[in-house]
C-alpha cells in the first residue's frame, strides 16, 4: 500500500479511566472502501470523532496524506477534505433540504472575509446542491424543512451534505441503518460510484451484509482495541471476531 | 401628529434599531444574550463623551461610537461565546450588571449623576428636533434592516444559521463556530451602539440606570414577540411593546406584568413570534398572497 491517505498510528482516546480507543493503528489507501465494524461500544464512533477532529487523541497520531492532524478542529479537517455523516443525524432542522446542502457548499468561502460576504443563494449554488440531492434521490424534497424528513431521507441528506464538501475522505457513520432495502441498494451503488471517483471511504456499519458487500477491507474493533483486520471473507471466518459478536461457542449467524 | 406621538415613535425607532442588533445575535446566530442593553449603554456613553469632552460633532463621533461598541463586543464576546446556552445567558446578564456598575461608580462616566449637556444633532446648520430627529432614526433603522438583510443573504449568514441549528454539524462543514458567532455578536453590538448614540442625543442626559438588565429583557421580549430570526420581527415587536403602554396608560404600574403576560401567551400560542414561520399572520398573508406556496 504505497498510496496511503489516512494512517492511524497507535491512537488512543481515554475518557478518565475508560479506554474508548486503545492503541489502534490502521491505514486507508486512496480509493479504498474500509469498513469499521465491531460490537456496540467498541469505539467506532470515537474513532470517527478522532479522525474528523472532534476529539484530540490522548496519545498516538493521525496522518492525512502524510501530515499529522493532531489537534486540528473539525472545520479545519473539513477544509482538508474530510467529509462525514453522523450516527445520530444532525440536520439543520429549520433550513430546507437544499439549504442544508448549500451550507456545505460554502466550505471554501468561510475562511475569507470577503468571500464569506458574497451572496449564497445563487442559481449556481442551488443547481450544484440540486445535483447532489438528485444523486442521493431526494431532489423532490428540496424545499421541505429538513427536520420534517423521516430518518431514511435525513440519512441521505447527510450523505449529500458530506459529498458537497468534495471530500478526499468520506466518513460514513451508520449511514445505512434504518433504511429500507431499496434505499440501501441505491446508496451502496452511490458509495461505489463515489469510490470510483477516487474518494476513499471509511464506513461504520452494523448491517453485516452491507459492510461485507461494500468494503474492500474490514477493521474490527472490540473494547477499543483492534481485534482483526483483513478482507471480508477472512473476517467472516475469523473465530475471534465471531466470539466478539456472538460469544463463545456461538454459531455464525450474523447478518 | 403631535410632539408626544413623535417622541414615542422616536423611542420606538431607536429601540427597534437595538432590537435588530439583538436579533442578529439571537435570531440569526442562535446565541442567547440577556445583556444587550449594556452595548446600547456603551454606545450612548461613547457618543456622549466624544461630543462633550472631546468636542466632536455627532456625525464625526458616530463611526467611532460604532467602532468602539463593536470592539468592546469583540473583546467581551471572545470568552463568553465559548459558553453555550444557559451559561452564555448568565454570562451576558453578568456583562450587563458590570457595565452598568462601571457607568454608575466610575467618576469619569459621571457616576450616579449621569452625563448631561449632550449637544443635539445638527445637519446642514439646522438642529434636528421633533419629526426631523425621527426621520434620522428611521433612516438609520432602514440602514440597519438593509445590513441585516444583506447579512442573511451572505455565506456568513448561512454559516450562522447552520451554527444556530447544529453546531457540531456546522463545524464539520467548514464553519468555524467562534469566528461566526463573534461576527454576529460584533455586528449586533455595533447596531446597539448606533442606537445608543441616537438615544444620548435625543435625551441629552443619560445615566447608568437607563441601560439596566430590565431593558435587556424588554429588548429580548421585542425580538421574541415580533418573530425571532425574521427581518421585520424586532421592528414589529418594538412597535407593539412601545405603543401598548401608551394605550394602556392607566395600567402603567402593571407594565412589566402586561409584558410578561404577552410573552407567555406568545410562547404558548405563537412560539415563532408574530412574523415567524407558521405564525397566524404569515399564514393569513400567504393565503391572500397567491398560490406559490399552496
Amino acid at each position: 500500500m504505497d498510496d496511503v491517505l489516512l494512517r492511524l498510528d497507535s491512537v488512543s482516546k481515554h475518557f478518565g479511566g475508560l479506554k474508548a480507543v486503545d492503541d489502534v493503528s490502521f491505514e486507508l489507501a486512496k480509493g479504498e472502501i474500509l469498513g469499521l465494524i465491531g460490537p456496540n461500544g467498541a469505539g467506532k464512533t470515537t474513532c470517527f470523532n478522532l479522525i474528523s477532529g472532534v476529539y484530540t487523541p490522548t496519545s498516538g497520531a493521525i496522518y492525512l496524506e502524510g501530515k499529522t492532524t493532531g489537534g486540528l478542529p473539525p472545520y479545519r479537517m473539513a477544509a482538508l477534505g474530510v467529509g462525514r455523516t453522523f450516527q445520530v443525524v444532525k440536520p439543520f432542522s429549520t433550513l430546507s433540504v437544499v439549504r442544508n446542502v448549500m451550507v456545505a457548499l460554502g466550505l471554501k468561502r468561510y475562511g475569507g472575509v470577503l468571500s464569506s460576504f458574497a451572496p449564497w443563494e445563487t442559481k449556481k449554488s442551488r443547481k450544484e446542491a440540486m445535483t447532489l440531492l438528485e444523486e442521493v434521490g431526494i431532489a423532490h424534497l428540496a424545499d421541505t424543512p429538513s427536520g420534517q424528513l423521516p430518518l431514511g431521507n435525513q440519512r441521505r441528506l447527510e450523505l449529500a451534505r458530506a459529498l458537497a464538501l468534495r471530500p478526499g475522505l468520506l466518513l460514513l457513520d451508520e449511514t445505512f441503518s434504518g433504511l429500507r432495502h431499496e434505499e440501501i441498494s441505491l446508496l451502496s451503488k452511490l458509495v461505489l460510484e463515489v469510490r470510483n471517483k477516487g474518494i476513499s471511504v471509511l464506513l461504520i456499519e452494523h448491517n453485516m451484509k452491507v459492510a461485507m458487500g461494500l468494503s474492500d477491507r474490514l477493521v474490527v474493533l472490540d473494547h477499543g482495541r483492534l481485534l482483526a483486520e483483513g478482507k471480508p471473507e477472512d473476517i467472516r471466518s475469523d473465530p475471534a471476531v465471531i466470539e466478539a459478536y456472538l460469544g463463545k461457542g456461538a454459531s455464525a449467524n450474523a447478518s | 401628529m403631535n410632539d408626544y406621538s413623535i417622541t414615542i415613535l422616536t423611542f420606538i425607532a431607536i429601540q427597534a434599531i437595538v432590537a435588530c442588533g439583538l436579533n442578529v445575535i439571537v435570531g440569526y446566530a442562535g446565541q442567547i444574550s440577556l445583556g444587550h442593553a449594556a452595548f446600547f449603554g456603551i454606545g450612548a456613553y461613547s457618543s456622549a463623551l466624544l461630543t462633550t469632552k472631546a468636542g466632536l460633532t455627532f456625525w464625526a463621533a458616530l463611526p467611532l461610537v460604532i467602532l468602539i461598541t463593536g470592539s468592546i463586543g469583540l473583546v467581551l464576546g471572545m470568552p463568553s461565546l465559548r459558553l453555550r446556552e444557559d451559561f452564555l445567558a448568565v454570562t451576558t446578564i453578568g456583562i450587563n450588571f458590570i457595565v452598568e456598575s462601571v457607568f454608575l461608580y466610575v467618576p469619569f462616566f459621571g457616576g450616579a449623576l449621569g452625563l448631561g449637556g449632550i449637544p443635539s444633532i445638527t445637519l446642514l446648520g439646522t438642529r434636528l428636533r421633533g419629526p426631523k430627529f425621527l426621520y434620522l432614526c428611521l433612516v438609520l433603522l432602514g440602514l440597519v434592516l438593509l445590513i441585516s438583510r444583506r447579512f442573511t443573504k451572505s455565506w456568513a449568514g448561512l454559516a450562522c444559521f447552520a451554527l444556530r441549528e447544529e453546531e457540531t454539524a456546522a463545524s464539520s462543514m467548514g464553519v468555524s463556530p467562534i469566528r461566526f458567532k463573534l461576527l454576529a455578536f460584533v455586528l449586533g453590538t455595533a447596531m446597539a451602539g448606533m442606537g445608543g448614540a441616537l438615544y444620548a442625543h435625543l435625551m441629552r442626559f443619560i445615566s447608568a440606570t437607563d441601560f439596566g438588565f430590565p431593558l435587556s429583557i424588554t429588548l429580548m421580549s421585542m425580538v421574541v414577540l415580533g418573530g425571532i430570526g425574521t427581518l421585520w420581527g424586532p421592528v414589529i415587536g418594538a412597535l407593539i411593546l412601545g405603543v401598548l403602554p401608551e394605550v394602556f396608560r392607566p395600567l402603567i404600574d402593571y407594565r412589566m406584568l402586561l409584558n410578561a403576560a404577552i410573552l407567555l401567551l406568545m410562547i404558548r400560542f405563537q412560539p415563532a413570534g408574530l412574523l415567524g414561520e407558521g405564525s397566524l399572520l404569515r399564514r393569513l398573508f400567504r393565503r391572500k398572497g397567491g398560490t406559490s406556496n399552496g
